[in-house]
């Protein structure tokens, strides 16, 4: 599985530029599935059939986009200017080395104005965007030859392991949830289920659940296990919401979860010693959920959550544990839906 | 040339240890005479010809700036003091290596979608901010690490764009691996020259305060990562130096008034020999130099250096011409240019 988090957290494939990493998740998909298949949103769709056609389908769902910045400007000079991809913290960006994504791949660190050249005041500052920018050691006639306003560009920073099973990476969120959807579907292997099993890797979240809207739409699941991140537990987290990584997957509630998937949820997961937490969300829950849920003419939705410190950073930490806890929980749960939960989830909420 | 080994080694201010001992290594066998002395400067000595022979010093600095642990919490999170001058807005997202095994640990940042507006505004103090190296509590942090430990940042050594290089601290094991070349070159002066790497740079070159002192050389020449602004978002007027633009020349900084007839003979040669050469426009910053030239009743002194853009960040990037340009002009120099 480390192997897996960090093959897949050190690839590209920011949001609308997942070109970069879906072959690779269709490769991986490729064990478990009859077929695979390349939407028109850029997500990948996994098919496992089953033996009646007319079975309904169940869909577990993950992003496979990141975050990360397009170049904007080519300066006299040679440096790039950019714009976010994605909530992107400037704060990340002072001395962070990216691949800007030209004709090939090219090396280049985000610079900015010397500490000793600035003000007192502006010292003081959080730096701006728009005061950055990415030097890739070329003069602009150079960087013209290879680089072109648009191109993506993602952050460099290798995937390692730390202490206790804990883990490290730049795109955690949510490439762990796609992982841990392959741990799933391993658990699964060779099982016969009474419905077709889609999965949905899906493009563009981190810009607005755009992906997840299309490939929902064009699966039409009834009900849908979709997979993403939650905050890790920090000194300066608080404790609102706040989960600590290696204490279990994250189970949410409220209106944007189906509560007899929910109840389902935790059966199964006390039932099999699975380890997890609860969460609430008076609302929308950030994640593709919000967006699946109201896919079609609906669908019963829950959320599984893998527990993430410093989200949205080069450094984004988790517990390789609770991504192995999150994958246990989906495919147990798999096992135990019988049809007659499906016309719950239509009928009843 | 040692420079990508070099730039991997951690050796923060005050742990140069392993730094040493690579170097040692490398020249033990090209040198006639090698003393170390208590804070941990490595003096090597190559005799001269002929007699009545004077003294010159050749001086990089081993040291670079990083972390010290300074307190392990009952979460299990790291706090640490900075080693050296680093702006905190660079420490943020970022990996480091802890102590002697190299434990990896991670600087985060409170996710984006939990700050207040006022913390987006704000640079962090480097006291707001902490390691996981993912200890579940206290107990289990201090299985793997110490106070005291010292960290760095990641360091991976990569050539890209047109002849850039991009690593940790080349301030300043570009003059360390330049002082190795002058180790192992089989050129005999005609005066006993001392190449002398320090210590402890970076917290007020304290290393070289007591090596001149030794030495009491007649001249000395500090070889050195300088600061370099030709990047985005400043003017060219506010540029010190230029990457690709040469061996650097100071002239004078916070530290040091630069002997002119040295720093001139210095520039000539460079010139005579077509090797670039580029004075450092901006009087901040400050090196050895600092420490040497009023040492010993003074010593004449000069500060060749590489041009490093974002310098005491953990990405500080060179430009090689630049490099060898300083190696050249500084080889060149001790072979002719020399009248003590």
């Amino acid at each position: 599985m480390i192997n897996l988090l960090k093959t897949l957290s050190d690839m590209g494939g920011i949001s609308g530029f997942e070109g970069a990493v879906a072959p690779k998740i269709g490769e991986l998909l490729k064990a478990y599935c009859d077929d695979i298949t390349v939407d028109k949103g850029g997500n990948v769709v996994g098919m496992i059939y089953a033996e009646k056609k007319d079975a309904p389908t169940v869909m577990i769902e993950a992003h496979m986009d990141g975050i990360g910045l397009m170049v904007k400007e080519i300066t006299d000079r040679g440096f790039l200017t950019f714009v976010p991809i994605g909530g992107i913290d400037p704060r990340i960006l002072p001395s962070c080395e990216v691949v800007v994504c030209g004709k090939k791949e090219l090396y280049g660190v985000i610079g900015a104005k010397p500490p000793h050249l600035q003000s007192a005041d502006d010292r003081k500052k959080a730096p701006k965007m728009e005061d950055m920018a990415i030097d890739i050691g070329m003069t602009k006639e150079e960087a013209m030859q290879v680089v072109s306003v648009g191109d993506m560009v993602y952050f460099k920073t290798e995937a390692m392991e730390l202490a206790n099973g804990l883990f490290s990476g730049k795109y955690l969120d949510d490439r762990a949830g796609v992982v841990s959807l392959l741990h799933c579907l391993e658990q699964l292997k060779g099982k016969k289920l009474p419905f077709h099993l889609a999965v949905l890797c899906a493009a563009q979240e981190e810009v607005g659940l755009r992906g997840a809207v299309m490939g929902t739409y064009n699966i039409a699941p009834t009900v849908a296990f979709v997979v993403d991140v939650c905050h890790g537990n920090t000194p300066d987290s608080g404790s609102d919401s706040i989960f600590k990584p290696g204490s279990g997957t994250v189970l949410s509630l409220g209106p944007n979860i189906h509560p007899g998937l929910s109840f389902l949820a935790k059966k199964v997961a006390e039932e099999k010693e699975i380890p997890f937490s609860v969460d609430v969300d008076g609302g929308d829950t950030g994640t593709d959920a919000w967006a699946v849920q109201v896919s079609g003419t609906g669908v019963a939705t829950l959320l599984l959550s893998i527990p993430l410190r410093y989200m949205h950073t080069t450094v984004e930490t988790l517990s390789i544990d609770d991504v192995k806890a999150t994958g246990n929980l989906l495919a147990e749960m798999l096992l135990t839906i019988k049809p007659e939960d499906y016309e719950i989830c239509i009928l009843k909420r | 040339m040692y420079l990508e080994a070099l730039t991997k080694i951690p050796g923060v201010s005050g742990d140069e240890g392993m730094v040493r001992d690579f170097i040692l290594e490398q020249i033990k066998d090209d040198v006639d005479e090698i003393i170390q002395d208590s804070i941990g400067n490595l003096l090597c000595l190559k005799k001269g010809i002929g007699e009545n022979k004077k003294k010159v010093l050749v001086a990089a600095h081993m040291d670079e700036v990083g972390l010290i642990i300074s307190k392990i919490g009952d979460d299990g999170f790291l706090k640490f003091k900075s080693v050296g001058s680093i702006d905190p807005r660079v420490m943020i997202s970022k990996k480091v290596f802890i102590g002697k095994e190299n434990i990896p640990g991670v600087i985060g940042a409170k996710a984006i979608h939990l700050q207040k507006k006022s913390e987006r505004d704000s640079v962090p103090k480097e006291s707001d901010l902490y390691i996981d190296i993912g200890a579940q509590d206290k107990e289990s942090a201090e299985a793997l690490v110490e106070i005291g430990d010292y960290a760095v940042f990641d360091g991976a050594f990569v050539e890209f764009g047109n002849g850039f290089v991009k690593a940790k601290a080349l301030d300043d094991r570009v003059g360390c691996d330049i002082l190795i070349s002058l180790a192992k070159s089989k050129t005999a002066y005609p005066f006993d020259l001392y190449l002398a790497f320090t210590v402890q740079e970076e917290v007020g070159t304290r290393g070289a305060r007591l090596l001149a002192n030794r030495i009491c050389p007649d001249i000395a020449i500090v070889l050195e990562g300088t600061t370099c602004s030709d990047v985005a978002g400043c003017e060219e007027r506010e540029y010190s130096t230029k990457a690709g633009g040469g061996a650097a020349l100071s002239i004078i900084d916070r530290g040091t008034y630069y002997n002119k007839e040295l720093v001139q003979a210095l520039y000539e040669t460079a010139k005579r020999h077509e090797i670039p050469v580029q004075y450092k426009k901006t009087a901040t910053g400050g090196n050895d130099a600092a420490a040497i030239h009023v040492s010993a009743g003074g010593v004449k002194v000069a500060a060749v250096s590489v041009p490093a853009r974002y310098i005491h960040s953990p990405s500080s990037v060179i430009h090689m011409s630049d490099y060898q340009a300083v190696l050249d002009l500084v080889q060149t120099f001790l072979q002719e240019g020399i009248t003590l």
